[in-house]
């Protein structure tokens, strides 16, 4: 196994590619965005509950790979209870680890997508569900889609 | 097998590289296959000595070209049983194929309630065009559907479609997802009965199967060189010269034309008439080339190699715990695809990447099928005349590495 392998699959996206957080339809949801990456098929539906300026829930639906799927599910975890200046921080941040590789200041799970800037054709599977949840914060009704974004 | 098929591996130069530090193991030969040197010197010749632009030209260089180009059509004719070369237009590929016969041919003999017959298992390339000409003409679309995991047409159903509302009858001979062979003589045959045009995308067979247009028995025939050892940008729709000399241009421009006035021009018969503008002759003679390549192999030879990689790999990967392959299992042709519930095919293709082994993951441009079949993406593996036996055995031992991985 390549050492640029074991640090794209590592245990964090692993564990959540196995036991997604948040999986599945939001009865309450008030804002929704499909996301699709339509190169490979993959999908990505993110729900919010936004009360006022803040996410006070949030889930996702949708199906592919390891990588796109672990990235949606932890998004959840750290989506819960921010505000949109939040999130949208949080998502730069987050686009900023998996295009150059570099650590995220603060102990964090994400640190564990660093390793997907060494595959530049996988940058794509782990946007794809922030794509979807900034689009539905922005309450956008244009689905989000990976082809048209640079990442 | 030949004396031509003791070297073939050194007849491409791409082979012969480190991926990762891995051997190239190459199996994404259903996308685009490798091209030999003889045909990448013989585009670089041509470029060197003799370009100059087709047709009209009077000077030495240009008159070169020309029949460097017309001698690419006479070859392609030979190499597909075509009646003359008339019956052959260059185009950019299969896909630039099948929207002209949608856009000329659809365009002026569709109207309301007509009915456009496809397949379940037909590539975007082979729906997408007559969705658009339908929405143009009012025309309708029918597939004729797909038996489920084995792949193959239903043809108790098609019985059913061929009706005297259908107007054209397009299809695969080969399934780029499935590897299914479609019987194309007798599919042909239940059409001409009905009197109903047929046209087959020949994309996945025509470099890896004998093909001939006599003994088939349809009208047209669309397929790019870049997957029969040819360069990229140039394909062939062949069309019976009557069916041709009926159809209105597609694209105007020079070169098509008898005579233009102000107001109105009068149009060249096929193949010029399909052939607006500056043709691509360069990608046309090299495409020559490859059809003397295939042939100096044997068709017959490498519709056998493929199949029997084909069939290996289908043995060997059914002892995969979990896999799911679709396609039928005997009479495939060179390529197969499978799924695991728990990993996914892009996974699994950046995993295989790290051994040198080049895969496709996804959805293979056949999106209804897929969702037919309730699948998301499949991983396939290609094989072509450069392809062995203990390239399958490294295949196999990557895939279970990667299911260890993510068990």
């Amino acid at each position: 196994m390549s050492s640029d392998l074991t640090e794209l699959y590592q245990q964090v996206i692993l564990d959540h590619n196995r036991r997604p957080r948040n999986r599945g339809k939001l009865p309450q949801a008030n804002r929704v965005a499909q996301g699709e990456n339509p190169s490979c098929g993959d999908q990505c539906k993110v729900y919010l509950n936004v009360v006022g300026d803040r996410i006070a829930d949030i889930s996702f639906e949708g199906s592919g790979c390891a990588i796109s799927q672990a990235s949606a599910s932890l998004m959840t975890t750290q989506l819960k209870g921010k505000t949109a200046s939040e999130a949208e921080a949080l998502y730069k941040n987050f686009h900023e680890i998996v295009t150059t590789g570099k650590q995220p200041e603060e102990i964090s799970d994400v640190a564990a997508f660093a390793g997907v800037h060494a595959f530049p054709a996988r940058i794509k599977c782990a946007t794809l569900g922030w794509h979807a949840a900034m689009n539905a914060l922005k309450n956008t009704e244009a689905s989000a889609t990976t082809e048209s974004h640079t990442d | 097998m030949n004396a031509s098929w003791n070297s073939v591996r050194d007849d491409f130069p791409i082979l012969h590289q480190q991926i990762n530090g891995k051997p190239l193991i190459y199996l994404d030969n259903a996308a685009t296959a490798q091209k030999p040197k003889v045909v990448i010197d013989a585009l670089s010749s041509f470029y060197l000595n003799d370009n100059a632009n087709v047709h009209r030209g009077l000077h030495t260089l240009s008159m070169r070209s020309t029949n460097a180009y017309e001698g690419a059509r006479k070859r392609i004719a030979e190499f597909i049983s075509a009646e003359s070369p008339e019956e052959i237009i260059f185009t950019r590929g299969t896909t630039e194929s099948i929207n002209l016969v949608a856009a000329s041919f659809g365009g002026s003999k569709l109207k309301s309630g007509d009915v456009i017959l496809l397949t379940e298992m037909e590539h975007h390339s082979n729906i997408v065009p007559w969705q658009l000409i339908a929405q143009k003409t009012g025309a309708k679309l029918k597939f004729v559907p797909v038996t489920g995991d084995e792949g193959l047409l239903n043809l108790d159903s098609l019985e059913r479609l061929l009706t005297p509302e259908v107007k054209i009858f397009a299809f695969t001979h080969i399934s780029n997802t499935l590897g299914t062979i479609n019987p194309v003589v007798e599919l042909c045959k239940k059409a001409k009965a009905l009197g109903i045009t047929t046209l087959i995308d020949a994309a996945q067979s025509i470099g890896h199967v004998p093909l001939s247009v006599k003994d088939i028995g349809c009208d047209f025939l669309c397929f790019s060189g870049h997957k029969m050892a040819g360069v990229t940008g140039i394909g062939v729709l062949y069309g019976k010269k009557s069916l041709l000399n009926a159809m209105p241009p597609w694209q105007g421009g020079g070169g098509m034309i008898t005579m233009v006035d102000f107001e109105t021009s009068t149009w060249k018969p096929s193949p010029e008439r399909f052939e607006a503008g500056t043709p691509n002759y360069a990608d046309a003679y090299a495409l020559g080339v490859s059809c003397d390549y295939l042939d100096k192999l044997g068709r017959a030879q490498i519709a056998k190699h493929d199949a029997h990689l084909a069939s290996l790999a289908y043995e060997a990967l059914s002892k995969l715990p979990g896999i799911r392959i679709i396609g039928p299992k005997n009479n495939r042709s060179g390529l197969v695809s499978f799924a695991f519930k728990d990993v996914h095919a892009h996974d699994i293709v950046t995993f295989t990447d790290q051994d040198g082994i080049a895969l496709r993951g996804g959805h293979h441009c056949n999106q209804p099928l897929m969702k037919k079949l309730g699948l998301t993406s499949t991983t396939r593996a290609s094989f072509y005349v450069y392809n062995t036996e203990s390239e399958i055995e490294v295949l196999v031992k990557s895939l279970s590495k990667i299911l260890a991985f993510f068990s």
